[in-house]
């Protein structure tokens, strides 16, 4: 049996990937998929507590507290999609404004 | 079930870990995206070993189904200029900030993992009866308790995708124009330089008919 560690080792592995990607990668499209990277590291870090907390929430008898983190990652899947459709069109937009998706491009606001 | 359950969970953390590193190392998107894919299909068979179908199925459905392929959709609208050509200007800082970021979370994960090692035992994942996580229990609890962030995230949905239509859209203004363009609808928008303006020549898109029109594109000149 995999005990929760190793849940929570991955998910923080997968984590620091995805930071390291958002931080040193200018293709704005790939930045972007980074944060997916790291949303979906937070989405399993946060299931996996939820199951290994299972006792204490069945002991506390809290109406609902069974599935907290389930439906935690479910809104979070939902403001991912919100995210991802608002970034892409601003990725066209830029696109069509300066010819690229570099994200040290897009300095329409300097000076 | 023991072992067999171990294999499952290192192949698709393998797997997981895989496609993370591809979206970060790919040069080209299209590779990044097939990374992505994997870590999702991973991701989610990690769920069903952690009794969450629902989230399974909606991790799937969503993030396959949806975003990669909205990501495969942009990458293909921009064609070869999608892919970034390398270049090694300001490197150095962005390998910093990245090692930086690297080096924290190594260090955090080195202090877990040695507090855990101090408490001297695992957390074993108790068993949870057969209908955790299904569509029922999970239903029950987001209608009931989370309804509020529920109905509020339908309005978040519904702002961003009128956001990303507006914002995709592009102008459609006067500076979308070509030059000759903007001098029609200069000239035919002042009150009384045109006598037809006001018959056919007002609404969004009445910049095309003036200049579909060869004569009335004419008149400013005559």
């Amino acid at each position: 049996m995999i005990p929760v560690e190793h849940y929570v080792l991955l998910s923080s592995v997968l984590f620091v990937i995805g930071g390291i990607g958002f931080l040193v990668r200018r293709n704005v499209i790939v930045t972007l998929m980074s944060i997916e990277v790291m949303l979906n590291a937070a989405n399993l870090a946060l299931v996996a507590f939820n199951r290994s907390r299972l006792r204490h929430a069945v002991e506390q008898s809290a109406p609902g507290a069974s599935h907290t983190g389930q439906v935690f990652a479910f809104f979070i899947i939902a403001a991912e999609a919100a995210e991802v459709a608002v970034g892409l069109a601003i990725v066209l937009s830029l696109y069509r404004l300066r010819r690229t998706v570099r994200s040290d491009e897009a300095d329409l606001l300097k000076n | 079930m023991g072992a067999l359950g171990t294999i499952y969970f290192y192949v698709c953390a393998l797997t997981a870990l895989a496609g993370a590193l591809s979206v970060v190392i790919a040069k080209n998107p299209i590779r990044g995206a097939m990374g992505l894919l994997a870590l999702i299909l991973s991701i989610a068979g990690l769920f069903l070993a952690l009794h969450a179908q629902f989230l399974a199925a909606i991790q799937l459905i969503v993030y396959a189904g949806a975003i990669v392929v909205l990501f495969l959709f942009v990458i293909m609208l921009l064609g070869p200029s999608a892919a970034t050509p390398s270049d090694r200007r300001g490197l150095a800082t962005r390998i910093f900030g990245g090692g930086l970021f690297g080096l924290a979370g190594l260090a955090g994960i080195a202090l877990v993992t040695t507090a855990w090692n101090a408490a001297k035992h695992p957390f074993p994942l108790p068993e949870p009866d057969a209908s955790f996580g299904g569509i029922d229990a999970f239903g029950s609890v987001l209608f009931a308790d989370a309804l509020v962030p529920f109905e509020v995230s339908s309005a978040l949905l519904m702002v961003a995708v009128v956001g990303a239509i507006a914002v995709a859209r592009g102008r459609q203004g006067v500076a979308s124009m070509s030059k000759s363009e903007q001098e029609v609808a200069r000239t035919t928008s002042a009150p009384s330089s045109s006598p037809k303006a006001g018959a056919s020549g007002t609404g969004v898109f009445s910049h095309e008919i003036h200049a579909a029109d060869p004569d009335h594109a004419k008149e400013p000149s005559a």
